[in-house]
Formats: C-alpha cells, sequence, structure tokens
C-alpha cells in the first residue's frame, strides 16, 4: 500500500494561498462589482474548496476513481437540489 | 462442509453459537441484528396497523361519530409516520439486506458490524421517542409535518414526534452508508459488479437514496423543532418566511424516499421471479440500471408533491415531465420480469404467489402514479382518496407483499425451518384478495371526490358503500397479515428442518447451511459464475474446494 | 488454498491485532474504512446543503435586507476565525503526514494546536453571538431591532422581519458548523491521546486520516459561510 507523501512546501503553499483568497474576497466585497460580486465570492470560496479538497484531503493523490466519483454525485444532488428549487422560486413572479 | 460443533452434538449456527439477552443486544452479528430489527419493525407494523383500524371504523359511517376531529387527525398522522419511518423504511433494508447482503457476497459480515448495531440502537431510541409521543397525547400534523400549522398552531408532541423522526434518519443513513461500503469493499473474489443478486444492486441504488435524501428531511425536520423551540422563524409566514420551502426540503426527501421503500422490494422479486421460473432474469443489465435509474432520476421529481401548493406553473411543468421520466425504469422492470417468466418453468409456492401480487398491483400503483404526475388531472385528484389509493397500492400491493414474499423465501435460510406451505398460500391469497378489496374502492372514492384526511364525509352519504367496502377489506388484509406470524412462530419449534436449498435456488446463500453459522461461509467462496445461472444449477458445484 | 484471502488474514490477524476478524488484509480494512468517511461527508454536505438551499431562497427574496443585516456582523472577527480555520487545517495536515513519516511526537503537538485553534475559533464565535445578544438582533426574542437602511437607499428602512430570517439562518448555520466543530475538537482530543500512546505509525493512521477528512469538510462549509453570511454588500 503506497500511500503519496506531500511535501511540507506543498502544504504550506496550499496554506498560503489559502489566506491570499481569504484577503481577497474581503476586498473584491469592497468593491462595487454590481451582480459579480457574489459570482466572485463563490468563485474565490469554491477555489479554496477544490485547494482543501485536493491537496488537504488528498484527492489529488487517491488511488481509486471511486473518491472522485463519491464526491461529484453529492455536489450534484446538491445542485439539483439548489437548481430545481430555484426553478420554482424563479419563476414564481412569471406571468 | 461441516463447521463447528457444539458440546450438544448440534452444528453451531449464529442462533445457537451463544444464548442470553446480552449476546443478542451487543451483538455484531449482521444476521442477529437483522432478528432483532424484525422485532422492532414487526412491533411497529402492529402499532400502524392499530391506527389504520381506527381509521377504517371511523369511515364505517358517514358521520364523525367514533372519535373527535382532532383524534382522527392524530391516527392518520401516526399510521403515516410509524409505517413510512419505523416499519417501511427499515423492513427490507434492515431485515433482508442485513441478513443476506454479506451472504450474498461471500463476505464474513458488513464492513462496519459496530455500526450496524448502531443503527438499531438509533432505530430504537427513535421508536422509543415515537411511542412517548403516543402515549402523551400524539401529534396530528399530518405525517409531512407541513408548515405552518406544525410550527405555530399545534400544542401537541411536534417535536418529540419530529424529533423521533430525526433520530430515526441516521440509522437509515447509517445503514445505508453500511452496505454501499459493504458492496464496495467486501466482495468475494469473483464477484464482480455483473456478477452480482439483483438483490444486491436493489440495496446499493436504495442506500445511495439514504445517503443522500435523508440529510435533507433531517434538516428540515430540524428547522421546524427549532422554530418551534426557539422561535427561530425561517418559515414563518408573518416573517416572510415560505411555508413551501419546508415542502421543498422535506419533499426533497420524501419522495426519493418511495423508492428506499420499493427497490429492495424490487430485488426480492427479481429473486423470487428467477427462482420460481427456473430461469436467468431477462435482461439483468437493464435490470441494475433501473434501479440505479430509478434512484437517480427519483431525485428529480419531488416537487410533483407540491403541484396545487402554489409553486410555479414553469416549476411544476418541470416537474410533471421528470415525473414522466421515472416511471420509464420501473416499467422495464415490470416488461423484464414478465419477460422472464415467459417460457419459464413456473411453479406457484408461496414465495411466487406474493411475486406475482407484486408485479400486478405494482404496476397499477406506478401506473396511477403516472395520472398524478398529469397536471390537470392531479389538480381534480390531489388530497382525495386517489392518491391514498396510489400510494397505498405501492408500498402494500407492492412493497409489503414483496417483504412477505421474501420472508417466505428465506425464511428456511433464516430459521432454519420450512414454513407451513398450505397457509403461506392461503395467508398469500388473502393478503391478495384483501388489499384489493381495501384499496380498489378508494380509487373510486377520490375519483368521486372525497378528499383524504376527512373524518366526517356526512356531506356525500353515497360514499360509504364503498368505505364498507375498504373497511371489510382491511379486516381481510388484517388476517392475512397475522396468519404468516403465528405460522412463523409455530414454524421455529414445529417446522420441518430445512435444507441448505430447499428452492433449489441460485444464490451464494443458498450454498451455506440453514441455519447460516456465525461467519456465513467455512472457506471464502470464489465465484466463477453468472448470477442466476439456473441452467447451470443441477451440474456445477457453487462453492469452489 | 494457501494464498486465499482467509488464509493470509489468520496470518496477518497474528501480527496485527488493528485488523479486524471480518476483513481479509489491512489493505481492505484502510480501504473500507476510508470509503465510509468520504459517504459520511456527503451526508455532511446534504445535510448543510438544505440549509444553503434556504439561504439561497431568502437572499434572492430580500437581497437588501439581507445585505444589511450581513453588514452587521463582524468583518474583522470572522475574518481572523476564516484565518484559524484554514490553519487549523494546515496543523491538521501536517499531524496526518508526521504519521506517514513516522514522527510520533509531532503528531501530537500537531493534534494539539489544531485543538487549541478549534478551540480559539468557537471563543471567537462565542464573542460574536454575545454581540448578537447584546445589540438585540437575535430572531424570536422580544426586542429585536437592527438599525440601519437597504445599501444605497438611505430612503428604505431594513425590513424587521427580513432581517430576522437572515439572523434565523446565521444562527442556525453558524450553530450546526459550531456544533460540528465541538465535536470535532472532542474527536481531536481522542485522537491526540491515542497518537500519544504511539498508536499511529506509517502502517496505520487511518483514524487520523478519516479524522483530518472531517476536519477539513468542516473548514470547507465555514469557506462558504464565510463571504455567504459576512460580505453579502459591504461596498458603498
Amino acid at each position: 500500500m503506497s500511500e503519496h507523501i506531500s511535501p511540507v512546501k506543498l502544504y504550506v503553499t496550499i496554506w498560503l494561498a489559502l489566506l491570499v483568497g481569504t484577503g481577497l474576497t474581503v476586498y473584491a466585497a469592497t468593491v462595487d462589482l454590481g451582480a459579480f460580486n457574489p459570482i466572485v465570492a463563490l468563485a474565490i470560496a469554491t477555489t479554496k474548496a477544490v485547494l482543501v479538497v485536493l491537496f488537504f484531503m488528498h484527492v489529488k493523490y487517491a488511488h481509486e476513481r471511486l473518491t472522485k466519483m463519491v464526491i461529484v454525485t453529492a455536489i450534484f444532488f446538491f445542485l439539483i437540489l439548489l437548481g430545481l428549487s430555484m426553478a420554482d422560486y424563479g419563476t414564481r413572479l412569471w406571468t | 462442509m461441516a463447521t463447528a460443533v457444539l458440546e450438544t452434538g448440534e452444528r453451531e449456527t449464529y442462533l445457537n453459537k451463544e444464548y442470553g439477552i446480552k449476546s443478542w443486544l451487543l451483538t455484531v452479528d449482521h444476521k442477529r441484528i437483522a432478528l432483532l430489527y424484525l422485532m422492532g419493525i414487526t412491533f411497529f407494523f402492529f402499532i400502524g396497523g392499530f391506527f389504520a383500524l381506527l381509521i377504517r371504523l371511523e369511515l364505517l359511517t358517514p358521520a364523525g361519530d367514533l372519535v373527535q376531529a382532532d383524534t382522527y387527525n392524530k391516527l392518520f398522522t401516526m399510521h403515516g409516520q410509524v409505517m413510512i419511518f419505523f416499519f417501511l423504511i427499515p423492513a427490507v433494508p434492515a431485515v433482508l439486506g442485513n441478513f443476506l447482503i454479506p451472504i450474498m457476497i461471500g463476505a464474513k459480515d458488513l464492513a462496519f458490524p459496530r455500526i450496524n448495531l448502531l443503527s438499531w440502537y438509533i432505530y430504537i431510541i427513535g421508536g422509543m421517542l415515537m411511542l412517548y409521543t403516543i402515549l402523551n397525547g400524539g401529534v396530528d400534523t399530518g405525517w409531512t409535518f407541513y408548515v405552518p400549522l406544525s410550527t405555530e398552531f399545534l400544542k401537541t408532541q411536534v417535536v418529540t414526534a419530529a424529533l423521533a423522526v430525526f433520530i430515526s434518519g441516521f440509522s437509515s443513513i447509517l445503514t445505508g452508508l453500511n452496505f454501499i461500503v459493504t458492496i464496495h469493499r467486501m466482495r468475494a473474489p469473483g464477484m464482480t459488479w455483473n456478477r452480482l443478486p439483483l438483490f444486491v444492486w436493489a440495496h446499493y441504488a436504495t442506500s445511495i437514496i439514504q445517503v443522500l435524501g435523508t440529510p435533507v428531511v433531517a434538516i428540515a425536520i430540524a428547522l421546524v423543532a427549532l422554530e418551534r423551540v426557539f422561535h427561530l422563524g425561517i418559515f414563518n409566514p408573518s416573517l416572510g418566511g415560505d411555508p413551501l420551502l419546508f415542502q421543498h426540503l422535506f419533499w426533497f426527501y420524501s419522495h426519493p424516499a418511495v423508492y428506499i421503500m420499493i427497490l429492495p422490494g424490487m430485488g426480492i422479486i427479481s429473486e423470487i421471479v428467477c427462482c420460481f421460473s427456473r430461469k436467468r432474469i431477462f435482461g439483468y443489465k437493464a435490470m441494475a440500471l433501473a434501479l440505479v435509474g430509478i434512484a437517480v432520476v427519483g431525485f428529480l421529481v419531488w416537487a410533483h408533491h407540491m403541484f396545487v401548493a402554489g409553486i410555479s406553473l414553469y416549476a411544476a411543468l418541470i416537474f410533471s415531465i421528470l415525473s414522466y421520466f421515472v416511471a420509464v425504469p420501473s416499467a422495464i422492470k415490470v416488461f423484464n420480469w414478465t419477460s422472464t417468466m415467459y417460457k419459464g418453468s413456473i411453479t406457484y409456492q408461496t414465495p411466487m404467489l406474493y411475486a406475482f401480487g407484486f408485479i400486478g398491483l405494482f404496476t397499477m400503483g406506478g401506473l396511477t402514479g403516472l395520472f398524478l404526475a398529469a397536471l390537470g388531472v392531479d389538480v381534480h385528484v390531489t388530497d382525495t382518496y386517489f392518491v391514498v389509493a396510489h400510494f397505498h397500492y405501492i408500498m402494500v400491493g407492492g412493497m409489503v407483499m414483496a417483504y412477505l414474499g421474501g420472508m417466505h423465501f428465506w425464511w428456511p435460510k433464516i430459521s432454519g425451518r420450512m414454513y407451513p406451505e398450505g397457509w403461506g398460500r392461503l395467508a398469500a391469497l388473502l393478503v391478495f384478495a384483501g388489499f384489493n378489496l381495501t384499496f380498489f374502492p378508494q380509487f373510486i372514492l377520490g375519483y368521486l371526490g372525497m378528499p383524504r384526511r376527512y373524518w366526517d364525509y356526512s356531506h356525500s352519504p353515497e360514499f360509504q358503500i364503498l368505505n364498507v367496502l375498504s373497511t371489510a377489506g382491511a379486516t381481510i388484509l388484517a388476517v392475512g397479515y397475522l396468519l404468516p406470524m403465528v405460522y412463523f412462530l409455530w414454524s421455529m419449534r414445529y417446522g420441518k428442518p430445512a435444507p441448505d436449498n430447499p428452492w433449489n435456488a441460485a444464490g451464494l446463500e443458498w450454498t451455506i447451511p440453514s441455519p447460516p453459522s456465525t461467519f456465513n461461509f467455512d472457506e471464502q467462496p470464489v465465484v466463477t459464475w453468472e448470477a442466476y445461472n439456473y441452467d447451470e444449477i443441477e451440474k456445477e458445484v457453487p462453492v469452489a474446494q | 488454498m494457501h494464498n486465499s484471502p482467509i488464509a493470509t488474514a489468520n496470518h496477518e490477524a497474528h501480527e496485527n491485532p488493528a485488523l479486524l476478524h471480518h476483513f481479509a488484509t489491512e489493505e481492505q480494512q484502510k480501504n473500507a474504512a476510508s470509503l465510509g468517511m468520504w459517504i459520511f461527508l456527503v451526508t455532511e454536505i446534504m445535510f448543510f446543503g438544505g440549509m444553503f438551499c434556504a439561504y439561497l431562497v431568502y437572499r434572492y427574496w430580500y437581497f437588501g435586507d439581507f445585505g444589511t443585516a450581513s453588514s452587521s456582523l463582524d468583518l474583522t472577527l470572522g475574518t481572523v476565525n476564516t484565518v484559524v480555520l484554514i490553519c487549523s487545517s494546515l496543523t491538521v495536515a501536517m499531524a496526518v503526514r508526521c504519521a506517514q513519516v513516522g514522527k510520533q511526537k509531532a503528531i501530537v503537538v500537531y493534534l494539539l494546536l489544531t485543538i487549541v485553534l478549534g478551540l480559539a475559533f468557537l471563543g471567537i464565535k462565542a464573542i460574536e453571538y454575545k454581540q448578537k445578544f447584546d445589540e438585540n438582533h437575535v430572531p424570536g426574542l422580544a426586542g429585536f431591532h437592527l438599525e440601519g437602511h437597504i445599501p444605497r437607499h438611505p430612503d428604505i428602512p431594513v425590513n424587521q422581519q427580513h432581517a430576522q430570517i437572515y439572523f434565523s439562518l446565521y444562527f442556525a448555520m453558524t450553530g450546526m458548523h459550531a456544533l460540528h466543530m465541538i465535536i470535532g475538537v472532542g474527536l481531536f482530543t481522542y485522537l491526540a491521546y491515542k497518537a500519544s500512546k504511539g498508536v499511529y505509525r506509517p502502517g496505520y493512521y487511518t483514524p487520523l486520516e478519516n479524522g483530518g477528512l472531517y476536519w477539513h469538510f468542516v473548514d470547507i462549509v465555514w469557506i462558504y459561510l464565510f463571504p455567504l453570511l459576512y460580505l453579502i454588500d459591504r461596498h458603498p
């Protein structure tokens, strides 16, 4: 059983990236980007989340496709919950 | 292939390995845990059935003269909650699934035996809370807990009922988690995905639903409890909250929940139909994919329970079309069971009688679901007895018959005894007759406009004759259900000892003794044959030496 | 027969008490535990997901009121907490790495650091909650009142009812998150204890790794909660 051992440098780099992302998202919130504010916020959050999943949770080095499939499945059904609910809320005021 | 022998000279089985209550309450043997669950779900089936009896008694006459209106609300609420959360959802997976899945894949136990036991304790705790609710005034929200009725207007035991359901949900989640990991990781050498019995595929699909859906209803119910206790007004209309949001979160689980209930039953039917037609399943891949397809598409249709609740028309259209799609894999299964039987060598033992009943009644229930998926029809029959009949056809005509068929099919394996076949057939016929007499009139009643959840229909006394027929059917059904309980118990002492394979069926569970020893197999089997190899079964020795 | 998994298992069982009887090999056990933890995280995604759905619906409906309510949260404390959690994810990753390379003492150090950071997060959260109580921003309590107006509309006061919904979501979501943090701290206390006994080593650190997965997941939930709750509308 060979487990991938990440170098310390990688962990520190990811940590720094997460901190930068945090600062960036706080800064971006103070700038008027109109409709893009929430998009930027979510994009930064998702980038941070992806970094944590891939490198801290070792998914990048996972032996099996199963691990990734499990994560993708969960995200898919979560988006279905949000998406189809918004299919109702988003269209309620349509005539 | 003899296993250990006890001092008395008996073969050691999972039943006689240890005696005493501690050996049962602290067991990690999946087979004993299955029996612990059997006791629990049978107990709750009686409780739910008792409420059904009172409902049908009240409806014998148009006037509300047996109980008060509020009491009637409690009766149908608790009938629904007990039957769904404490009987239907756990029944097949926690009893038959727990018992059979490790054996069917050639493993010694589930992946997480202690979590399995924990699951049972969580189920019992939830059940005790439900009992407490019942004994302390009951709950009358409807099994669906709709807000703002449940959050603001009722003074009954809403929070304890909500907690009971919340807790039992974790039992369901852990069982699903256990099954998924077991099926992925514990298969014996040679037991590839394409050789798995459809019973196992069915539980895999069910477990996916349990794992993805249950947490959402958990949070929905938790928010209702929080709103009641701490006045967090997430669904409160006077704060601008949306009661429909609760319904979205609730039905996101509760629709897939009906597939949690039916998919294991479909797995059972595949096993039974193949055995008693002496044939391979027709279209194995399609059947397996249909199971997973039902699970996936089942998550896309939930708002068809909300067509008249106030969702947008455009959303209703989307959910209506998606609801038509979900019928397709179910239909494929019905066609394939029928094709399996075509030119098969059919015999009519009790399990097969239940399987026939299932196929016919599930088809009717499923087709009437399509009636309901059509927006125009739904507006007319929603919240009437048409809906009640529809879901009872699937859950009782489908799921309960499958459960009984499975219990009869595997009873020899579980108990080491044969049940009396004559009584078995009689009970099956009584169940079928009683079921149809109970619920077919309800389709007509609903179409004629009798609303559900009404304790008094004196505005339409012409409904009485159909209600009387329905209640009469319910009594026959009750007798049909009581009979197996009596003769199963009888058989444990007086039944004929069962051979390893009384049905000459295919499947690893039939290669080990009845009842099995604690660790199932003497040696790990190495599988080199396809599932349902009925064309080879007399020629090949199943377990590699 | 000699190469069968059962034969191998019996041999390994004598050597490794950590191998449970129903598994054939250590690798099978480890893979089962990992998959189990990932599926548990799936249930957690859907559990929090329900609340994110509620949040989405009401933010869509009451964007202005949510903006005002969001700006009443202490941004500094929220940012500090985010940094605290990110650091704790690093210490967790380092703890697991130390087990992989056999640095037994360092495992305990990193786990204790994680616990300290977790407790710091909870402490700051408690301060924030107290702030909300002091400012009368707790829904369901009499006297709830949120000052202010809709961003960029000084003539429209914030709707008190909609603001209560925001704070209901705030307390429900951060409360549920905090509950998971408390469980995580408890879990890591247990893991630190076991690590101090030298249980985790290059051949066996599965509980540590799976505990880490849980902790990282709770971190990810906060990564989303922070911008969604604190940063809705902070620009002029």
